[in-house]
């Protein structure tokens, strides 16, 4: 308990204690006990709990009053107390349109935020009463968000783009709120494979991935096609459930897979497979999943949104600090949620894993949750897309992905949060250390010898 | 004589499955493994303690942990067996109940108008060989809601039987006992009730019987394809986690309810057997 101390200094911290628990220091707790009378101290109190209120992360809180200065804060804050209403803080002070809320989610450490956001009380320190929905596969999330059976989900970044364009789906305009996370996946094969370390070698082989509309999908293909190999003849690929992938390698029907952790672990975890690369090293810091929302349900549902998307970013935002990972890890194992050893999560999140081969590996990047959604990003997805046939005839590119990667809102969000967020939306990147250039999609399009259309 | 004749077939069951529980102890004792000579890497990949089947203590134990706490709720992911079951029952009981409702009013009709037997046979001859869960993806376009959907899937599986075998002992009702009511002036809805259902009855309850069987069946698989609660939601969330002992489990409790609802069924065919 610090709760009397100044709230608006961005070097204090309410978290600290001292002997009587509610000062940062000993030095603090005497200065205050010798200069503060029982009234500004009692009112500091109140003004503690509300900022408290407001800005559950001290970082945010910090980062807050460093970006508009104490006394603008102290003066918003201010004209809010005689209203009585904590939350009127936010921008979105009207009332929650909807308390309660459906997420679907796949059991897999990519929606970690959005999963961790349920027990750690993310979603109910907004107001919103959430049930997450495990879901038994992307088919069926898709379905169930055209249906409205979910609120919000838990998306493979590709696939809003996918049902937007009515790809597979029924057109809907659906959107990526945030993206989950980055990196965090691995191409797994068979033990028996471990002299295939070469891709030239991998022709006739079967490999899984989660979803057509997938960065498994594309990454996969990608990095075949960059040794030689035409995905659509040389290997087969086959769609197949994430918490199926490890089944089905261990009993032979695929002979490796480019999914999601923890399944390349628990493939590992299990003796079955080997890591033999993360996709990571194809493409440092690529998205993989998404969180999104039907764009009726932001129409209908302005502010319960607003209140989602916080939750979700203050989510995002603890999962990134390195050491959380440990505790979260114990968080989504149980079978509520993720259903694996701890073991195998802590492996995935921590970062220091067992690569099947014997060795142990370190590399704290393995999985990250960075929430920005590049619409540069979702230009790369929806090139692939048209370099594999899955979209026909000419894309404008930048309209369909500022139409469904909502960049101008997360920023907005991760402001109002004291987040920083990136000035545009179109960064260059490169795969395999080749550069995509955001703005000349079609050129990067044709540089492709191997690809289907376009 | 007959009463050990029973006893011998009971000696003899729980022989085979004393020596079926042997033979599974036996193969699956822990082999001694070449034991990874660094302890830290052999700590990140489980000591091989998932690998390889379960041995029958450790489905004992399982079936223990399990039966003991049936009814606890940790989320909406993570409930007991008995809630499980209970959802896969009540899915089961409104398919079913949808199709009886409809089956033996139509099959009556069919049974006693050939005219109508005709005209509807190659429907349901078309209809009847589709598996249930081919229904599955137009269901959840079109009903728009996945427990809904699986109820529809229940009630399409169970329809079929209970339709052939209502229209079946409907048209067998032996002629001498129409022929009689007919003698006796006895009108058509008097004729139907007090005649053709209690002598059809028993073929009727044997098509219910069938249905029943393929309904549960069906359920076990479509709750692994839709998920959210059931019994095969649970046994397509422990596949998720490799736990064969908790898949071992799960077999075991659909088996033995499978054949509950058979006996019911069983016991309620003869309760409504007519003896000459």
């Amino acid at each position: 308990m610090s709760s009397f101390q100044d709230p608006f200094d961005p070097a204090s911290d309410l978290d600290a204690g001292c002997a009587c628990g509610a000062h940062a220091s000993q030095a603090a707790h005497d200065a205050v006990a010798a200069s503060s009378d029982a009234e500004t101290l009692s009112a500091r109190f109140v003004t503690s709990s509300l900022v408290r209120a407001l800005f559950p992360h001290d970082e945010t809180r910090r980062n807050f009053i460093r970006a508009v200065g104490a006394t603008t804060a102290q003066a918003a804050i201010a004209s809010l107390l005689p209203l009585g209403s904590l939350t009127a803080m936010a921008q979105d002070k009207a009332p929650l349109e909807k308390k309660d809320l459906k997420i679907g989610f796949i059991p897999i450490t990519c929606a970690t935020p959005l999963i961790m956001a349920g027990p750690l009380k993310f979603y109910q320190q907004q107001g919103l009463n959430v049930t997450l929905n495990k879901t038994a596969g992307w088919a069926l999330i898709r379905d169930k968000m055209l249906n409205k059976e979910h609120d919000a989900s838990h998306f493979l970044s590709p696939m809003p783009l996918a049902i937007s364009l009515g790809l597979g789906s029924v057109e809907q305009p659906m959107n990526v709120a945030t993206i989950q996370n980055v990196n965090g996946q691995a191409i797994t094969l068979h033990v028996k494979h471990k002299d295939k370390r070469d891709p030239k070698q991998w022709k006739g082989m079967t490999f899984a991935v989660p979803f057509d509309y997938s960065m498994h999908n594309f990454l996969l293909r990608y990095y075949v096609a960059e040794h030689g190999l035409d995905p659509d003849k040389d290997i087969q690929i086959r769609v197949t459930p994430p918490p199926e992938m490890v089944a089905n390698l261990r009993a032979g029907n695929i002979d490796g897979f480019l999914g999601p952790d923890p399944f390349n672990q628990r493939a590992v975890y299990d003796e079955i497979g080997f890591i033999h690369l993360l996709s990571k090293e194809l493409w440092d810091g690529h998205p993989c999943c998404a969180f999104g929302v039907s764009g009726a349900f932001i129409k209908e549902n302005p502010n319960t949104f607003a209140a989602l998307y916080r939750a979700v970013l203050n989510a995002a935002a603890m999962a990134r600090e390195a050491k959380n990972r440990e505790f979260i890890a114990n968080v989504i194992a149980p079978a509520n949620y993720l259903n694996q050893p701890p073991a195998v999560l802590e492996q995935v999140l921590m970062g220091k894993y067992a690569d099947g081969l014997g060795n142990i590996k370190t590399d704290p990047n393995r999985v990250d949750f960075d929430p920005f959604p590049w619409q540069s990003m979702a230009v790369w997805m929806l090139t692939q897309m048209k370099r594999w046939g899955y979209i026909k005839g000419d894309v404008n590119y930048r309209q369909i992905a500022e139409q469904v990667f909502l960049a101008t809102d997360a920023k907005k969000r991760m402001a109002d949060l004291g987040m920083k967020a990136p000035a545009s939306a179109y960064a260059k990147f490169k795969v395999m250390g080749k550069e995509f250039d955001p703005a000349k999609p079609d050129a990067y399009l044709a540089s492709f010898a191997i690809r289907k259309t376009g | 004589m007959r009463g050990s004749l029973g006893l011998r077939a009971g000696v003899l069951s729980a022989l085979i499955f004393l020596f079926f529980v042997l033979i599974w102890h036996v193969g699956t004792m822990p082999v001694e493994r070449a034991v990874n000579a660094d302890p830290e890497y052999a700590k990140l990949v489980g000591g091989g303690k998932s690998a390889g089947l379960p041995t029958p203590l450790m489905i004992a134990q399982t079936v223990w942990t399990q039966i003991r706490d049936p009814f606890y709720d940790r989320g909406p992911n993570d409930k007991g067996i008995g809630i499980q079951l209970a959802y896969s029952m009540a899915r089961v009981g409104f398919g079913f109940a949808l199709a009886a409702l409809l089956a033996v009013p139509l099959g009556f009709l069919i049974g006693m108008s050939p005219l109508i037997y005709r005209a509807l046979n190659p429907f349901i001859q078309v209809l009847k060989p589709i598996s249930p869960l081919a229904w599955m993806p137009l269901a959840l376009y079109t009903i728009k809601d996945a427990t809904i959907s699986s109820i529809f899937v229940i009630f399409i599986c169970s329809v079929w039987p209970m339709l052939i075998n209502t229209a079946h002992g409907v048209a067998s009702v032996k002629r001498e006992w129409l022929n009689v009511a007919r003698t006796l002036e006895v009108g058509p809805v008097r004729r139907a009730f007090r005649v053709i259902l209690p002598a059809a009855a028993p073929v009727i309850l044997t098509g219910m019987r069938i249905s029943m069987g393929i309904a549960w069946l069906v359920i076990v698989a479509a709750e692994m394809l839709v998920g959210g609660t059931g019994i095969g939601y649970f046994v397509w969330n422990e596949w998720n986690n490799l736990s064969l002992t908790n898949v071992i489990f799960a077999i075991l409790v659909i088996g033995i309810t499978g054949m509950l609802l058979d006996l019911v069924f069983g016991w309620l065919t003869q309760l409504v057997t007519y003896r000459e």
